[in-house]
């Protein structure tokens, strides 16, 4: 996943889609308005959802185009700030689901969330280790070990952020070789064995499968991530977006969140 | 050479004016946009000056290792009979449709740790490349290098082999034929391929992030700095963007100037 320019394709990206998806969008809408409860919302509902959310909300987003014929949903998953960005932009989404409270602020503060953002599940941190921990890590305090190669998040990001409370809890200080610049980023160093070890959420160990290992650490706690959702106020769709986060919330979307990974709020 | 100063034609003057817009235009945002009131604040934090240094030393690093490998290759490529040079050049292109990130996880593959050459150099001398700024150089050269490869091959074959036939008739062997007569006849090509290489470099993000990772001092380089100022203070990151261009651009005007002026008409 490229950046930099990316920002800008991404922008470049969201407009073009709204160059062609802007009359299905209002057909979406229309449709959508017909429907009161009970009815089946209908048209395009695009969700915007941090990357940690892939998974899952696309087999969400499946169920919810099952039980309702004519919907077709439509997913951006990226960096939950490189989509605040785009929202504030303009970008035609209904849905935002962020991976920390910090980027749904951002949402909140330019007046485009349709009333409060709720909070629908959490992440932990863990150490993902190569199959094996060649290494031999067993806690946060190898972390300050300066003879493993070691990849933490920068403090930019929201995996950062959660790594610098639990390093702070532990009273470690860390000795990374690398910052890295998102979660998944860390973690491919990690399937690829160029590092003993970093700091990921527990989701992504899950979806890494056999080649990573995840260890869990006490001090876990002091990082939790909050997941926010919300509906946008300028939602296309907002029969949708409303149905989008009904399920997310509900037992059925909770459960899926849980097999994944995730935890309850 | 001299020319003869020449009106633009309509046609050409709509377009290039389009080229012009579309190209500056977005730049013009960027300096709108630009807090010049913090601009102070954002300037002085010590992070930019290490990031800034970082950047020109690897770019010109990276430069350097691209001229001392790339020309010759360019040589092979404009001059030798040898066979299969076609794929030879395709291969060494790739880099220039390979997206970054992806180079940078086959450097890995090759010189990571774990890698087909990294591990002997871990296990023989106990030499680990990725996550040093050798990484952030050769992150570069690979990335940066077919545009010098390309440009020197172009002028060579542009220019006139009869020289060097010349040269050869009068008792030069072929490598002092190189030296004296074929260097300084493409010299405007490998400066310009110079130019474009460590421009490229300079700006460089996807295969430095994979490949040497991103930590302040070390491997953090301009453009890393600004992707991660982005995640949270956007207006740090367009300052940071202007210090990277308005740097970039001196050197080049500077260097164009000083070194390209001689020996190009302008």
């Amino acid at each position: 996943m490229p950046r930099r320019a990316p920002l800008v394709l991404s922008v470049a990206a969201a407009l073009v889609l709204t160059a062609c998806g802007g009359p299905a969008d209002e057909a979406g809408g229309a449709a959508g308005t017909t429907s009161g409860t009970g009815g089946h919302p209908t048209g395009t509902l695009t969700v915007f959802a941090a990357a940690s959310l892939t998974d899952v909300f696309t087999d969400l987003g499946d169920r919810l185009e099952e039980d309702n014929p004519g919907l077709d949903v439509q997913f951006s998953f990226a960096g939950s700030a490189a989509l605040a960005t785009q929202i504030t932009q303009g970008a035609p989404a209904d849905v935002f689901a962020s991976a920390n409270q910090a980027q749904m602020t951002v949402v909140t503060d330019a007046g485009l969330a349709d009333g409060d953002p709720v909070v629908f599940t959490s992440n932990v941190l863990q150490i993902a280790v190569p199959a094996g921990n060649p290494a031999g890590v067993t806690g946060l305090a190898d972390f300050a070990r300066e003879d493993l190669a070691l990849a933490v998040c920068a403090p930019e990001v929201p995996c950062g952020a959660a790594a610098e409370d639990v390093f702070a809890a532990a009273g470690v200080t860390p000795r990374p070789d690398t910052l890295e610049e998102d979660v998944r980023a860390a973690l491919t160093k990690v399937e690829l064995g160029e590092v003993d070890a970093a700091l990921v959420y527990t989701t992504d160990v899950t979806a890494a499968g056999h080649a990573v290992e995840g260890l869990d650490f006490p001090e876990a706690e002091d990082g939790v991530n909050d997941y926010p959702i919300a509906p946008l106020a300028d939602a296309p769709n907002p029969a949708a977006a409303a149905a989008f986060v009904e399920l997310v919330r509900s037992e059925e979307g909770q459960e899926a969140l849980a097999d994944a990974g995730f935890r309850a709020p | 050479m001299s020319r003869r100063e020449a009106g633009v034609p309509v046609p050409l003057m709509v377009p290039a004016a389009l080229a012009v817009a579309f190209l500056v235009l977005p730049l013009i945002g960027l300096v709108v946009r630009t807090p010049w009131a913090d601009l102070p604040d954002h300037l002085t934090q010590p992070a930019v000056g290490v990031a800034l240094r970082l950047s020109l030393v690897s770019a010109t690093a990276a430069t350097a290792l691209s001229l001392l490998l790339g020309v010759p290759l360019a040589w092979v490529l404009a001059r030798s009979r040898i066979r299969g040079r076609a794929v030879l050049r395709a291969l060494v292109t790739v880099p220039l449709v390979l997206p970054p990130v992806v180079g940078g996880v086959a450097l890995f593959l090759v010189l990571g740790r774990q890698g087909l050459v990294g591990r002997w150099l871990d296990e023989t001398f106990g030499l680990t490349i990725p996550f040093t700024t050798t990484a952030v150089v050769i992150a570069e050269t690979f990335v940066a290098m077919p545009f010098l490869v390309i440009s020197v091959e172009g002028a060579l074959r542009a220019a006139d082999a009869r020289f060097e036939d010349v040269a050869a008739t009068l008792g030069a062997g072929r490598w002092s034929t190189f030296r004296r007569v074929t260097l300084p006849l493409v010299a405007p090509g490998i400066a310009a391929g110079a130019v474009l290489c460590w421009a490229r470099a300079l700006g460089e993000f996807g295969a430095t992030i994979t490949f040497a990772g991103n930590f302040p001092g070390t491997t953090q380089t301009m453009p890393l700095a600004v992707y991660l100022a982005l995640q949270r203070d956007p207006e740090a990151a367009i300052v940071l963007s202007l210090v990277l261009l308005a740097v970039s651009l001196a050197t080049l005007l500077l260097l164009r100037d000083r070194w390209l002026g001689r020996s190009v008409a302008t």
